[in-house]
Formats: structure tokens, sequence, C-alpha cells
């Protein structure tokens, strides 16, 4: 089968100027990373600002080219020119602010937009414009301005205009730093449904640690090098670690973890309150006996 | 120092067909000295609330004391109150405009019309009390990172030597690490400048291990006004109106529920652990 | 609220004029502004004020909408008629010092009064009864025999709807931003005028930053989203002309037809 995304020895790297032009160094924001995507998974990648994590994103939709190594998406080359509206049909992208990727003044017209620039008939932008709305749970608004969205309800409506394209994958960059609660939930809701009912591959981005529980793998950047691979398991079994990184792990995650300090045999990693709570009378239980 | 709202109500667009209240009769007493984090989910008025404070928006009907004077009234001076109430936005990119950071921070104090010296005095003091680096004070703030950009911002506002800081969401869109750093910071100037802090956030995870009273707000009205343990105590209504105790209150719950002989009033993560170790001992 | 304001003040209905393709709008308008000029009498003005009356009753637009553009233009009509009343030589109906009324003058003046707020009356009823996006589309169009000269009439199209969707949130930001420099004591409304010019400096560099900021990004978003440019584009909402069109464009070379005949050839 071939892989989703694929990245070989991927290396990019920028050159820093100073107000006179003059180069001031070489930073190199991420540093030979090998990733493989299987179609239909759900990806978290997990890493404070900074780490490369959002620089690698833009080399799955051909936005950025690699310096070293290579990037497949599908199979296809990012590099070669001539797949480049292919790359970027099949490998969707959505952006942090909600206000800033949304084209069209009107809720369906932005919907449309994506496969206006593809050259698909009318009557097939209309069918396409319905489905998106519906698998975002939009459709309701489809007259409305964006100006008058909540931010969870504008990243929606990016998502549907991503999904009119009908890709294969979509890798969203941090969609969900600039909203509150209710809007994070939303966003992530919608996420899991495009994975789960659509089969659409999903590379999530974020450095919230809550949302990437239920990832089917977690890859985790710092320093644009992958530092920790695995299922989200795997990966909160290293509190300290994770602690290192900077990254906020769950509370209930850290609570597990001092209590196990404390020297509570306790099961590692501990991911959602049911699994504390089921432990900890499992504890209480043997004690009693 | 104290700052009193009584029976304040906001309208928007009033004497139109859009009008919508956002403040429907809020009553808040604040104290000198007090650490207070203002909760309630996009719309909920306390962006509102907040600029009323310190006078940017004025109350549709109600008064507001500062000092025990009506801010409302004719001749009340607006400039001193606003540096006595200093209010940091939520984003940096919306004040930061100078050259370098250090000009940037100078900007409150000289509106204030303070001597040129007395103005870098203050500008360098704000620089250090948020734990700005010294190197980085002649550089274009628009190089920095936003917990960086964060720091100028709230070093622009310290900078008039306010008495009440107010800071709606300081740690949107930063990183966990950048998170903890900046209410780190806050908690710091709260304890050692003795300043009344006033952080405004939609998450209550961020505000519970700092603050000593929470404010709720929802449509509009004061939803719940208390210590933190008393609010998180009524987590099934925060959870109607949109947010949530921290994760530890619910665990405790559950715990509870479970036959566990526990506080369920916990709020912060060791008080969890230590009320746990304890009903473990005891089985 | 700020997000609320709608450019080119259009008023939602849903009335036949509403209704009809942006592009004969336009090219009615066009025709129209160009009927005012042809005509050279009084029955002229009569058959253009009856389809104006016409056009603005079947758009079910209060008329108080659309006199409410007047009030911008009250002073440009006042001073167009003063010069055509006092500076057109002729017959001298009153005179006083150096200064005299003459009989051409009040004609004059009086064409150029109605010829202005007819064309003023017009072009609002224009932008009252389509939507700013649905106006792009149909310049675009109609504009589209440019192309060959080189003018880039999809990107100017597409600059001017991406300006109208950024506008409002622009103004938003910009209030977000005194509010933000107020509350650090800045003052926008006292001291001179080039104090307060320079006061508008706090405000103007984070705007045009952001500005800069949002320009990119979307940029990117657009690129991701595999726009390249007018070629190779399909619409969603493609203009077509329907029958009612086509009734309007005839209804248009009638009334055309009868300035030309009543107002220019008939009665001059």
């Amino acid at each position: 089968m071939k892989e989703m995304i694929r990245t070989d020895k991927l290396v990019f790297e920028y050159i820093r100027r100073d107000e006179e032009g003059n180069v001031e160094g070489i930073t190199r924001a991420v540093d030979e990373v090998d990733m493989s995507v299987s179609p239909g998974q759900f990806i978290a990648i997990l890493g404070h600002n900074g780490s490369g994590k959002s620089t690698l994103a833009k080399h799955f939709n051909a936005l950025l080219y690699p310096t070293e190594g290579e990037v497949y998406v599908d199979g296809m080359r990012t590099e070669d020119g001539e797949h480049l509206w292919d790359v970027r049909q099949e490998a969707g992208m959505i952006f942090q602010n909600p206000d800033n990727q949304i084209i069209g003044q009107i809720v369906e017209e932005d919907v449309g937009f994506g496969p206006e620039n593809m050259g698909v008939p009318t009557d097939e932008i209309w069918e396409r414009v319905d489905e998106s709305l519906k698998a975002v749970r939009m459709d309701k608004f489809r007259k409305s301005s964006p100006n008058h969205l909540s931010g969870g309800q504008k990243q929606r409506v990016s998502i549907a205009g991503v999904i009119a394209m009908h890709p294969k994958c979509i890798i969203m960059d941090e969609p969900t730093a600039m909203l509150d609660p209710t809007g994070r939930r939303e966003v992530i809701r919608a996420a899991r449904a495009l994975n789960q009912v659509e089969n659409i591959t999903v590379i999530l981005i974020t450095h919230y640690m809550e949302e990437v529980v239920d990832a089917d793998r977690v890859f985790v950047m710092d320093k644009g090098k992958v530092v920790m691979e695995g299922t989200p398991r795997e990966v909160f079994s290293q509190v300290e670690k994770l602690k290192e990184l900077k990254l906020g792990v769950p509370q209930v995650t850290l609570l597990a973890h001092e209590l196990r300090k404390s020297g509570v045999p306790l099961p590692n990693p501990i991911l959602t309150r049911k699994e504390l709570v089921d432990a900890l009378v499992g504890i209480r239980n043997s004690r009693k006996k | 120092m104290s700052i009193v709202l009584s029976h304040v109500n906001h309208i928007y667009d009033e004497d139109t067909a859009m009008a919508h209240p956002a403040l429907i009769d809020v009553n808040i007493d604040i104290q000198d000295g007090e650490f207070i984090g203002l909760i309630g989910h996009t719309g909920s008025g306390k962006s509102t609330l907040i600029q009323h404070m310190n006078g940017l928006i004025e109350p549709t009907s109600g008064h507001i004391f500062f000092d025990g004077k009506d801010i409302g009234e004719q001749g009340f001076n607006k400039k001193t109150l606003r540096a006595n109430v200093g209010l940091v936005f939520q984003y940096p990119e919306h004040q930061l405009f100078e050259s370098d950071c250090f000009k940037d921070v100078c900007f409150g104090p000289r509106n204030l019309g303070l001597p040129q010296k007395e103005v870098e005095l203050r500008a360098f003091e704000a620089l250090s009390q948020v734990g700005f680096d010294p190197n980085y004070f002649y550089q274009s703030p628009f190089d920095l990172s936003g917990g960086q950009k964060r720091r100028v911002a709230i070093a622009g506002v310290l900078a008039m030597k306010p008495r009440v800081l107010i800071l709606d969401e300081p740690t949107a869109g930063l990183d966990p690490k950048g998170r903890e750093d900046i209410l780190g910071l806050i908690s710091s100037l709260h304890k050692e400048m003795k300043i009344t802090v006033i952080l405004v956030s939609h998450s209550m995870e961020d505000v519970a291990d700092y603050v000593d009273r929470i404010i709720v707000m929802n449509k509009g009205r004061v939803a719940f006004d208390a210590p933190p343990k008393e609010v998180f105590s009524h987590y099934k209504e925060l959870e109607e109106i949109g947010l949530a105790a921290p994760q530890v209150t619910y665990c405790m719950q559950d715990l509870a529920t479970a036959g566990f002989d526990v506080d369920t009033s916990v709020t912060t993560l060791q008080e969890a652990k230590e009320e746990i170790l304890k009903a473990l001992s005891k089985c | 609220m700020l997000r609320d304001i709608t450019l080119g003040q259009y008023y939602r209905a849903d009335s036949v004029i509403h209704r009809l393709d942006p592009r004969v709008k336009i090219v009615a308008t066009f025709v129209f502004i160009i009927s005012l000029f042809l005509v050279k009498n009084f029955i002229g003005y009569l058959v253009a004020g009856l389809f104006l009356c016409l056009c603005i009753k079947l758009s079910t637009v209060p008329p108080k909408f659309i006199f409410r553009g007047m009030k911008a233009i009250f002073f440009l009509l006042l001073i167009t008629m003063v010069f055509n009343l006092f500076l057109t030589p002729g017959e001298a109906l009153l005179s006083f010092w150096k200064i005299k009324i003459t009989k051409e003058g009040i004609k004059l003046a009086l064409m150029m009064g109605v010829r202005l707020v007819f064309l003023i009356t017009g072009s609002s009823l224009m932008t009252l009864t389509t939507t700013p996006n649905n106006l792009t589309d149909g310049l675009e169009d109609l504009l589209k025999p440019l192309k060959k000269i080189r003018v880039p009439v999809h990107e100017i199209s597409m600059m001017m709807s991406i300006a109208l969707r950024f506008i409002p949130i622009l103004m938003e930001e910009t209030d977000k931003i005194m509010k933000a420099q107020m509350a650090r004591c800045a003052d926008f409304e006292s001291g001179s005028l080039i104090n307060r010019a320079r006061s508008l400096v706090p405000i103007l560099v984070p705007l045009f930053i952001s500005a800069f900021r949002r320009a990119n990004d979307l940029a990117m978003a657009m690129e991701a989203r595999c726009y390249r440019g007018g070629e190779g584009r399909t619409k969603m909402k493609p203009l077509i002309y329907k029958k009612e069109d086509a009734i309007a464009y005839l209804v248009l070379v009638i009334y055309l037809a009868l300035i030309i005949v009543l107002g220019r050839i008939l009665f001059s």
C-alpha cells in the first residue's frame, strides 16, 4: 500500500539576514526528519513554538520545498513541478488564524473557492459545497458572512473548504491555537469525524496534549528533530521527558505520575479519569483482601 | 484603593434594532491586593467588563467608583484612572509600534507627561520587573517570540505604575511553556509588587493554581463570585454555561462516587495528590 | 457593531431589480448616465425622471435610503448650481454690482442640478440593489474584452472582493488598537493638528503590520487551495442571462430611443 506521506531525511534551512540584508547565519528549522503516514491514519505532531512542526507541515502541501531530502505525497515527489496542483488538491491545509484563510464573503462561496480553482463544473461545485458544509455541520450558516461566525465555526468553514476539494489528507496547522475551549472541541470533533466517517488521513499539529489522546500515532518534535514517536500511550508514559520538553501533560496523567512517584502502584500511563479511578479502585480492593 | 461596580449595565447599539445587552446589573467590589480570575467564554461580557474598569467604555446605566470617586462624573481625570488601572490587551501586536522595545515601553509614562529621565527610569524598571533580557532592550519588538512580546506589552503598562493590573487572556496562543512562564510572572508581580491583579481567561486550569477569588461571567451577568474551591464545587452549573472545572476536581468527584473518602473541593494537583494518598492509607 | 458595516450600502430585498443580472444593472446605469447628457430639453428630462421613478418603484427600496446619498453631494450640487447661475453669459434678468443673473444661467443651473440629482440617484439605485460581490463579478465579466490588451481584469476583481472581505476586519482591529493605546494614556483628541497627526503613528504601525501579516497568511491559504489566477477557473455562481434580463435590455433600448427621439430631435 502506498504511503500517504513520506519524508526522507528532510532538511529545511533558511538564511537569516540582518536589516541590511547581510547573511547572519543559517537556521536549520527541520533536521533530518523521516516520517511515514499511512492512508486513513490520525496523526498528531506535538512540539512547542519554534520546534519546526509548522515548517514541516508546509512541506506536505508543497508550500515549502526541502533543502535536502525528499517529501512524497501519495507517491508524488513534491518538488516535481508537474504534480504541484495534484499534491495541493490531495493534501489540504488548515491554518491557525481563522480570519486569514477565508476568502469568500459568504460561507458557501468560500467553500466553493477550492473547487473553482480546480476547474470543477458549476453543478458539481454546488454538490461539493452542500456535502462539505453538511460534513462539518455548518449547512445552517451557508448564507452567512464569515465575519459573524465564532472562531470555531470559522475553522469548520475552512475545513469544509478543504473537504470540497476532495483531498485524501488534511493537514491542520495549530487549528485550535486561537480558539476558546468550546471552539477547540468543535474543531477536534470535526477533524475526528472526517477521519472516521470519510476516512481522510488527518495530520493534526498542536501543542494541546488533550487533543492527541485519541490519535493513532504521535510525533514529538524539538529543535527540528523528531524526538519521540509512538502511540499516545507510549508517548505519555514518559512524563519526565515530556516535562523536559516543556509540553503540558494532561492533568490526570500528571496526577497519576505524581502518585506513582509516591509509591502508588499505578499502571503507566493513565490517560483518562476513568482509567485512574478504575486503577485506584483496583488497588483498594487488593489491599482489603 | 478599590474599584466598585454598582448596578452596571451596558447595552451595545442602544436605541437601534440591533441593541443587545453586554452587561446586566453587574455588582463587583475589588479590594487592594486581591488576585482575581475573571472567567467566561467568548461573548460572556468579560472583555466589556474590564474596559469599564479603566473608563474605555462607559456604562449605559449604573456607577463605577475608583477609590470612592465616581469615574462617570464630569471632570474625573481619565488619564490618571488609566495609569492607575493598567489594562493589557490580549494581543501584544495591537500595541507594539516603536522601533525598539525600550522606546515602546516609554510610550505610557511619556503620555503621563513625566520628565524624560523619569520616563526612562520607569521603562527600565518595568522591563526588569517582567524579566526581559537586557540584551534585547534595543531590538525591534516585532522580531520577538510570542512570549517575549507579551512581556514587553505588560512592561508597557507596568511603566505607568498602575495599582491594578488587568490582563486580558495573557496566555492566548502561547505554547505550554510560554503559558507557564507568563502565569508565573504575573503571580510574582502580584506577590512582590503587592499589586492588585485581575486575570481574564477562559481556562479554569490556568487560574486555579494562582488566584484567590474567581468571578464567572455568563451572558453579561456575574454567575459566581467566590474563592476557587467554592466556585468549582458548582462544577455542574459551570458545565451548563460551557465552562469546566479543572480536571482534578472531576477526578475527586469520580473517586468520591467510587467510595473513596476524599475532599471533593480540591483544585490543584498537589492537593489532589495528598488527598488520594491520605484516602489510600486509610484502606 | 463594526462588523455589521456593509460597504456600498446594499439594501436587502427581493425585487425584480434586485434579481436582475449585475451586468444588466451596470450597463443600464451607464446608459442612463449617457442619456442624461444627450437630453437637450424639458421633455427629455421628464422621460428620464419617469424612467428613474419606475425603477425605484420596482426596486422596493424606500426613497429615503436613496436620498440619503444626496446629503453627501449637497455642497457639490450647490456650488455647481451657483456657478452656472452667475457665470453664464446671456440676457440679464437681474443684476446688481458686477453680478448678473441671466435667463440662460437659470436654465443651465436647473439643468445641471437635475442632471446631477438623477445621476446620483441612478447610481445609488445600482449599489443599493446589487451586493458588492455581484458588482465585482459583473464588472469582471463586462471588462473581459480588456484582457486582450493585457488589463489584469480577473486580478483586479479578486483584489476588490478580498478588500471587501477584509475592510470590516481591519476596522474592528483599528478599534482594538486604539483602545490598547488609550489604555496607555494615548490621547487622540487634543493638541495641535501636527500633534494629532503624530498621535496616529501608534495606531497605524500596528495596523499596517497586521495587514501585511494577514495578506501573507491569505496568500498562502489561497495557494494551498490551488489558486493559480483566472486561467482554467470555473465559477460557482456563473452569470447567466435570464428572460427578465433580456426584457430589461429591451426596455433599456426603448428608453434610449425615446430619449433620442423626444429629447433631441422632436422638440429641438
